[in-house]
C-alpha cells in the first residue's frame, strides 16, 4: 500500500489545479436560478465539457484512436479529485462517457467506436438511456418495445419512459425486443437510435422537483439501420447488463458525494442555530461526523477498487455495494442540509432569502430519484445477496 | 498510488486463518473461558513461533519489523476467530510504547522477551471515572530517591492477571496532559493487587488493579517524566486501529455464519435464505462491512505513513467499526432465530465481543466528536 503519487503525477496535479483555477466557469447568478435542463444551461454545460476535453481531462483512459489518451486510471483520478476540490460542475455527457462509452469499447464494432466515441467526449452528441418502459422497470427484461428486422433496417414501435435528458439528447442507447417468442432474456437487442429519426416523439414529464428531468419517448415505425446494433442480434441482455454495471458505478461515484459533503460542512459552519454556528451544536456534530466517516470510507473504498482495476483483478462483492451506498449517502447528506436550513429549507429557487440557490432542496429530491433510478435500492440488495452471497432467488 | 494488499500480506492473512482454525476453534475459546485467567500461555507461545508477538518489533530486537497494516490484517483474523487473550494489549500497545517511548536499555530489556512470547504485557489506563482524556488519570506517582512510588486504582485493565508487566498511566504532577507519566511495572511488585471483574464477553478479562505504595525504579519510567500523554495518545490511536481491525474480522465472520445458516435452515418448505427480508438484511451487512474494510486499511496505513492524518483516521475507523460490528452481530443473531439466542450456539461469542470492542477506547459517539474537533467543525 502506498498512497503517495509519483513526482510526475504530482506535477500533473499542479497543472490540473492551475488549469481549473483559470478556466472554471464563472458563477453566474441568472444561470443558477434556471432549472438544470434549461436550454441556456445545457448549452453552457456542453461548452464546459468541451473545454475540459480540449484540455485533455475527459475519459483520459480511453484509447487514443477514439479520442482518449490511453492514460492511467491514476491520472483520471487526479483530475476527478481536483475537480472536487475546485467545486467544478459535473459533465453533461456523463451517461455517454461513463455508461455507453465503456460498453461500446467492449462490445462495439470498430466502425461504431470510431463513429460515436469521439463525439461523446466533445459533448457534440449527448446520449440518453432507453431502458425502462411503463411495464418494465425493475423487471427490465420484460420490456416490449418491438424492433423488426426488415432488410437492412429495424422498424421500431413502442414506448420508453423515465428517459432522462431525452428532451435534449441527440442519441439514445435503447433496448428493444427482436424475438418475441424467445424466453424474455434472449429476445432483446441493443440499438443506437438517432433521436432526430422520424417517428420519435418525446414528451417531457415533470419530476417532483418541478422540472422536466425525464421523458416519455414514443416510437412509431422508426427506422434504424442494422449497423446500429451493438453486440449480436438477440444478445442485447448481455450488453445491457454491462452498461448497467457502469451505471451503478457512475451513480455510486464518490466524487459527487465528496463535493456535497464539503458543501454541507461549509453550510454547517455558516448557518446559525440559536445564536451559534450549527457546527457547534453537539447533536449536529455527531451527524456531520457520521456522514463524513461514511464519505471517507467510500473514498478509500473507491481507491481499493481502483487498485483492483489497475491490477486487472475482478471487482467482486466490494463493487456491488457502490450504487446502494453511494446514492443513499448522497440523500442523507442532503437531508442533513435541509435540517440545518430549517425554515429556509423549502424555499424555492429564485425566491427571496433562498440559500445556495435552492440547490439543497433540489438535490434532496434529485438524490431520492437516484436511489430509484439505475435499479432501486431493493434491487441492489437482491443483486448483492444473490450474486454476491449466493442466497437463493425469492419464490 | 496503490491501495491494495501485497502478496506477502495476503499470505499472512491466509496463514493466520489456517493457524487459528487449527489452534483456536470455538471449542478451545469456550474451554479457555472457564480457565482462571482466560489466557493460554501455550497458544501465546505458538503465536510467538509464527512471529506474531514480534510483528511490530524491529529486527534488531528479535521481531519482524512489519507495519501496522500487517498487524491490522492479523488482528482481523484474530477477531474472526474471537481469539481470547491479551495479544492486542501486549503485542500492539505495550510493544509500541517501548518502541516509540523506550530508551535503548529499556528496549533491549523488554522487546526481545515480548517478541519471543516469554512475557506478556497489558495497558492500565482507565480509572473509575471511565474517561479517556488526560483528566481521567489520577493514580499518583511520587518521586523518591531511587524511583517512584505508585498509589491509586486502575480499572478495566485487560488481562491484568495474565500479564507479567503492566504499563501504568500515572500522574507525577500538575493537571491536564502535562503531569502524566507512564511506567512499566511488574505484576508481582509488592503492593500491586488485581481483582477480577466478571464480564459478559467470554473472550476478554478485565481487572481492578490497585497500587498501594508500589515502588518502582526510575528505569520503569517510559519516556520522560510528565511526557506520558503524547505516548498514550499514540497508543489510543493504535488501540482504535487494532479494535477496528478485530471488529472487521468479527463482523465478516458473523455475516458468513448467518448466511450459511439461512441457506440450510428451511421453513415454509424453502431455505429461509430465499426470504427477501433476510436477503436484504444480509446485503445491508455487506454494504456496511465492505466500505468499512477500506477505512480500516486506511487507518492502519495512516498510523505509520501519514502521522498528521493518523488520529483522525483512527477515530473514523473506531467510530464506524463500533457501529458496524454491533449492528452486524445483532442482525446475525436474528437471522439464526431461536438457536442464535442459546448459550450452545457460537454466535453470541461475536455478539458480546462486539459490545466490548464498541466501548473500549471510546465508543462511536466519542470518536465522532473527536473527529469533529480534529477537523475543526
Ligand atoms: C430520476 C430517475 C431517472 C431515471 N432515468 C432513467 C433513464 O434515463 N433511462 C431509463 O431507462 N430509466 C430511467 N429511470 C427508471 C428507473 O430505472 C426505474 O424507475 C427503476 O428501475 C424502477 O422501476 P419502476 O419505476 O418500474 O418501479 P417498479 O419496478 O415498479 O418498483 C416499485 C417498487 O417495487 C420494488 N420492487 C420491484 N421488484 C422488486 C423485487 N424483485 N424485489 C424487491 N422489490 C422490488 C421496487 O424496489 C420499488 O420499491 C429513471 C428513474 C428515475 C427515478
Amino acid at each position: 500500500m502506498n498512497l503517495t503519487y509519483s513526482k510526475e503525477d504530482e506535477e500533473f496535479r499542479k497543472e490540473v489545479r492551475s488549469w481549473l483555477k483559470k478556466n472554471l466557469p464563472k458563477k453566474d447568478k441568472t444561470l443558477s436560478d434556471l432549472p438544470p435542463h434549461d436550454p441556456e444551461r445545457v448549452k453552457r454545460a456542453k461548452e464546459w465539457q468541451r473545454k475540459l476535453y480540449e484540455a485533455g481531462y475527459v475519459a483520459m483512459g480511453w484509447p487514443k484512436e477514439y479520442g482518449g489518451q490511453g492514460a492511467s486510471v491514476v491520472r483520471q483520478t487526479i483530475v476527478n479529485e481536483e475537480m472536487v476540490l475546485a467545486r467544478a460542475p459535473g459533465l453533461i455527457g456523463a451517461m455517454g462517457i461513463q455508461m455507453l462509452g465503456p460498453t461500446l469499447i467492449q462490445f462495439g464494432t470498430e466502425e461504431q467506436k470510431r463513429r460515436y466515441l469521439p463525439k461523446i467526449l466533445t459533448a457534440e452528441e449527448i446520449w440518453c438511456q432507453g431502458y425502462s418502459e411503463p411495464g418494465a422497470g425493475s423487471d427490465l427484461a420484460s420490456l416490449r418495445t418491438r424492433a423488426e428486422l426488415v432488410g437492412d433496417e429495424f422498424i421500431v414501435n413502442g414506448q420508453k419512459v423515465w428517459t432522462s435528458n431525452a428532451q435534449f439528447a441527440d442519441w439514445m442507447f435503447c433496448l428493444v425486443r427482436t424475438d418475441p417468442d424467445a424466453p424474455k432474456h434472449r429476445g432483446i437487442s441493443y440499438l443506437l437510435i438517432d433521436m432526430k429519426t422520424p417517428g420519435i416523439t418525446v414528451r417531457p414529464l415533470i419530476q417532483m422537483t418541478g422540472d422536466a428531468g425525464f421523458n416519455e419517448v414514443f416510437f412509431e415505425d422508426v427506422r434504424v439501420p442494422r449497423a446500429n446494433l451493438v453486440g449480436e442480434l438477440n444478445q442485447g441482455w448481455l450488453v445491457a447488463n454491462n452498461t448497467l454495471f457502469h451505471e451503478r458505478n457512475l451513480l455510486g461515484s464518490t466524487t459527487r458525494t465528496q463535493l456535497m459533503m464539503q458543501n454541507l460542512l461549509r453550510l454547517a459552519r455558516s448557518r446559525q442555530r440559536y445564536g451559534k454556528p450549527a457546527s457547534e451544536d453537539p447533536v449536529i456534530r455527531q451527524k456531520l461526523a457520521d456522514l463524513l466517516i461514511r464519505v471517507e470510507a467510500m473514498k478509500y473504498h473507491s481507491y481499493r477498487q481502483l487498485t483492483d482495476a489497475i491490477a486487472g483483478r475482478p471487482p467482486g462483492i466490494a463493487a456491488m455495494v457502490n450504487k446502494l451506498v453511494g446514492t443513499e449517502l448522497n440523500h442523507d447528506i442532503c437531508s442533513l442540509a435541509l435540517e440545518l436550513l430549517g425554515s429556509y429549507a423549502p424555499l424555492n429557487r429564485g425566491t427571496p432569502h433562498v440559500v445556495d440557490h435552492g440547490n439543497w432542496a433540489y438535490e434532496f429530491m434529485f438524490t431520492l430519484g437516484l436511489i430509484i433510478g439505475g435499479g432501486t435500492s431493493q434491487i441492489q440488495k437482491n443483486i448483492i445477496s444473490e450474486r454476491g452471497l449466493g442466497m437463493p432467488k425469492s419464490a | 498510488m496503490d491501495f491494495g494488499l501485497s502478496e506477502e500480506q495476503e499470505l499472512l492473512q491466509r496463514s493466520a486463518r489456517e493457524f487459528l482454525t487449527r489452534e483456536c476453534p470455538t471449542t478451545f475459546v469456550r474451554e479457555l473461558s472457564k480457565e482462571k485467567d482466560g489466557f493460554s500461555r501455550e497458544l501465546h507461545r505458538k503465536m510467538a513461533e509464527q512471529g506474531w508477538t514480534g510483528l511490530l518489533i524491529p529486527q534488531g530486537y528479535g521481531g519482524l519489523g512489519l507495519s501496522m497494516l500487517d498487524m491490522a490484517l492479523l488482528l482481523e483474523e484474530m477477531g474472526r476467530a474471537v481469539v481470547p487473550g491479551p495479544f492486542m494489549f501486549s503485542s500492539v500497545l505495550v510493544t509500541l510504547a517501548l518502541i516509540q517511548g523506550g530508551s535503548a536499555a529499556q528496549k533491549k530489556a523488554w522487546l526481545p522477551r515480548l517478541a519471543a512470547g516469554e512475557i506478556v504485557g497489558t495497558l492500565a489506563l482507565l480509572e473509575a471515572a471511565d474517561r479517556l482524556d488526560a483528566a481521567g488519570v489520577t493514580l499518583k506517582a511520587k518521586k523518591n530517591r531511587t524511583g517512584y512510588t505508585l498509589t491509586g486504582v486502575k480499572m478495566f485493565v485487560p488481562f491484568a492477571a495474565a500479564a507479567d508487566v503492566l504499563l501504568i498511566a500515572a500522574r507525577t504532577g500538575g493537571r491536564g496532559e502535562d503531569g502524566i507519566s507512564v511506567f512499566l511495572v511488574e505484576r508481582d511488585a509488592p503492593g500491586l493487587t488485581c481483582i477480577p471483574l466478571e464480564i459478559f464477553d467470554l473472550t476478554r478479562r478485565v481487572y481492578e488493579v490497585s497500587c498501594n505504595n508500589v515502588t518502582v525504579p526510575s528505569t520503569a519510567l517510559i519516556g520522560g517524566e510528565g511526557q506520558g500523554w503524547k505516548l498514550l495518545s499514540r497508543l489510543i490511536d493504535a488501540a482504535c486501529v487494532a479494535l477496528a481491525a478485530d471488529s472487521l474480522g468479527g463482523a465478516q465472520k458473523a455475516l458468513e455464519m448467518a448466511v450459511e445458516y439461512t441457506k440450510v435452515r428451511t421453513q415454509f418448505n424453502r431455505p429461509v435464505a430465499s426470504f427477501q427480508a433476510l436477503k436484504h438484511m444480509a446485503a445491508e451487512m455487506v454494504s456496511e462491512i465492505e466500505p468499512a474494510r477500506s477505512l480500516v486499511w486506511y487507518a492502519a496505513y495512516a498510523f505509520d505513513a501519514r502521522p498528521r492524518e493518523a488520529s483522525r483516521a483512527a477515530s473514523m475507523a473506531k467510530a464506524r467499526l463500533s457501529d458496524v460490528y454491533a449492528r452486524t452481530t445483532n442482525r446475525a443473531v436474528q437471522m439464526h432465530g431461536g438457536i442464535g439466542f442459546t448459550w450452545e450456539h457460537d454466535i453470541h461469542l461475536w455478539f458480546k465481543r462486539a459490545k466490548w470492542n464498541e466501548f473500549a477506547f471510546g465508543d462511536a459517539t466519542y470518536h465522532r466528536e473527536r473527529l469533529a474537533q480534529l477537523d475543526g467543525f
